[in-house]
């Protein structure tokens, strides 16, 4: 990867990864340009939770390459932290640390890893707090926050390391269906924002809204990647239609 | 759920009469049959034949007297011995957990000795290790290191319940949920900063009742120390009034302060287990 202009903010290179004898990746390939959203759909174990570990380099990978700033982040031995300093990631669970303040969960990273001061960090915390309506939870515990205000915590925490690319992985899928909504606005913020994010999701109606392309990932590969309008309603593949069948026939009941 | 908008709550005064009339009557009957088998219990030991000379030999209040200075002095030793031992005993013991817990192939040999460690250690009564260490190191005559039998019994003590104490951490680390990790470690903290600041945090936290429990008993495992006749710790110094005047009093005089050490550490071990219990069960309603 040689020239800089153009090049996509993450690229990956036919990646796999299987997990013993079960091959959860097969040839994953995927251009993410800066700036844009990309909606990872596919039935429950088609490989996206791991598609994003992977990226995240929490999950080593078995074969292929993951760009990112011109280097293949995913090579043994390459400095793992330094990566995921820039790649951020939201788990389905949250993952707050329980023992830890919700201000102490945002600033820990950055005065840490980045070396900011205390002052610094927690200016950087308040500040998105704020912005998403989370200000006076700041000295809470998270086991007195709600579902929502948990996720949008840890949404905020990932924030707080000014990441180049955000990745979601099913947030929204442990929350109560009250609570969906408030975690989503968070998202429709940071696309507004111009933030890079790639998601995983089952929510088809939010996926339209705010992806700028959507991937449909079956048997371990991308079987079809396009704008949402195409993918969602006018789906090229047999798959893919039938997965979109399923997920409206599940909706219905 | 009714459609009632009011918040006021409904109290029935009859409900509340009945409800205190049962607290009374429990508070009644626990009372009456505490002294009643207290009572029997003081009149079973008192009326029984050897009483007397019991009494004599175990419960002498003017030689009681007489011993407790220098029991007291031994106290301080015993207080000295536990309080220095504690502090080392936890930093030994979570570097031997955590050691065990690392996964990087150049980490090896340390899980291995780690493992062995908690094995051998465990395996070996206390008593033994402090006759060995007590006895053993001195007469090696090293040059450089203490040849005082008494540094060497505590050091013996220290041995014992790092692994000890190392179990029970490595049981709170393994506890800690490895998403916890993942998220740290997702955040940019290298391996270091996630245990330093995410898992050993939690870890120690659920373990705290199991680490007191543990420094209950070495508290009164300092009494094994006596064996090696080294430093006049208190139940050395019971031993030696009670072997000269073939009195037991200094004993139990002895007991008596191993009691007052251990009981206010046993009530906040308990206080701080219930405090966990409940922290845990936040919202989980009432019962």
């Amino acid at each position: 990867m040689t020239s800089s202009e153009a090049r996509p903010a993450l690229r990956l290179e036919k990646v796999h990864k299987a997990y013993g004898d079960n091959a959860v990746l097969r040839g994953v390939s995927l251009d993410i340009d800066e700036h844009e959203v990309v909606a990872l759909i596919g039935s429950s174990g088609c490989g996206k939770s791991t598609l994003l570990r992977c990226l995240d380099l929490l999950e080593p990978i078995d074969a292929g390459a993951i760009w990112f700033e011109g280097e293949d982040i995913s090579w043994p031995g390459y400095d793992v932290n330094a990566a995921r300093r820039k790649i951020g990631i939201v788990f389905q669970s949250f993952n707050l640390f329980p023992h830890r303040s919700v201000i102490d969960n945002i600033t820990l990273a950055p005065r840490k890893v980045l070396g900011l001061g205390g002052d610094e960090a927690e200016a950087r915390a308040s500040d998105l707090l704020t912005r998403f309506g989370l200000a006076d939870k700041a000295a809470d515990y998270p086991d007195r926050l709600s579902g929502g205000q948990q996720q949008r915590v840890a949404i905020v925490r990932a924030l707080a390391m000014q990441p180049k690319i955000m990745l979601f992985d099913e947030i929204t899928s442990a929350l109560d269906p009250e609570l969906v909504g408030e975690v989503l606005n968070v998202i429709r913020d940071l696309k507004q924002a111009g933030l890079t994010m790639v998601l995983a999701t089952h929510e088809m109606t939010f996926a339209r809204e705010v992806a700028t392309r959507v991937a449909f990932l079956d048997g371990g590969e991308v079987a079809e990647l396009g704008p949402p309008e195409q993918v969602l309603s006018d789906p090229q593949q047999e798959r893919t239609r039938q997965f979109l069948r399923r997920v409206t026939e599940a909706r219905r009941i | 759920m009714t459609s009632t908008t009011s918040a006021a709550p409904v109290h029935d005064p009859e409900r509340l009469a009945a409800i205190a009339s049962r607290r009374r009557r429990n508070t009644t009957v626990s009372t009456v049959s505490t002294v009643v088998v207290l009572g029997i219990l003081t009149l079973l030991i008192v009326t029984s034949p050897g009483w007397p000379a019991v009494r004599e030999s175990f419960f002498n209040a003017e030689y009681a007297r007489d011993v407790l200075p220098d029991i007291l002095k031994g106290l301080r030793l015993t207080v000295i011995m536990f309080a220095t031992a504690e502090p080392v005993i936890l930093v030994v013991g979570l570097l031997l957990a955590v050691v065990r817990g690392l996964t990087a192939p150049i980490f090896t040999p340390l899980r291995i000795l780690s493992i062995a460690y908690a094995d051998v250690v465990r395996g070996i009564p206390t008593i033994l290790l402090i006759l060995m260490f007590g006895f053993g190191i001195p007469a090696l005559n090293l040059q450089g290191l203490p040849d005082s039998p008494l540094f060497w019994a505590w050091f013996a003590l220290v041995v014992s319940y790092s692994a000890y104490v190392a179990e029970v951490l490595r049981a709170g680390l393994e506890s800690v949920h490895p998403s916890q990790r993942a998220a740290a470690r997702a955040l940019g903290l290298n391996q270091y900063q996630s245990l330093r600041y995410v898992v050993v945090p939690q870890a120690v936290r659920r373990v705290t009742p199991p680490l007191l429990n543990d420094f209950i008993a070495l508290q009164k495992d300092t009494a094994l120390v006596a064996i090696i006749g080294a430093g006049i710790e208190m139940t050395r110094a019971a031993q030696i009034y009670a072997f000269d005047a073939f009195n037991y009093t200094p004993f139990v005089v002895a007991a008596c302060f191993y009691i007052l050490l251990t009981v206010p550490l046993s009530r906040w071990a308990d206080w701080m287990a219930e405090r966990q219990r409940r922290r845990s069960q936040a919202g989980g309603g009432a019962l």
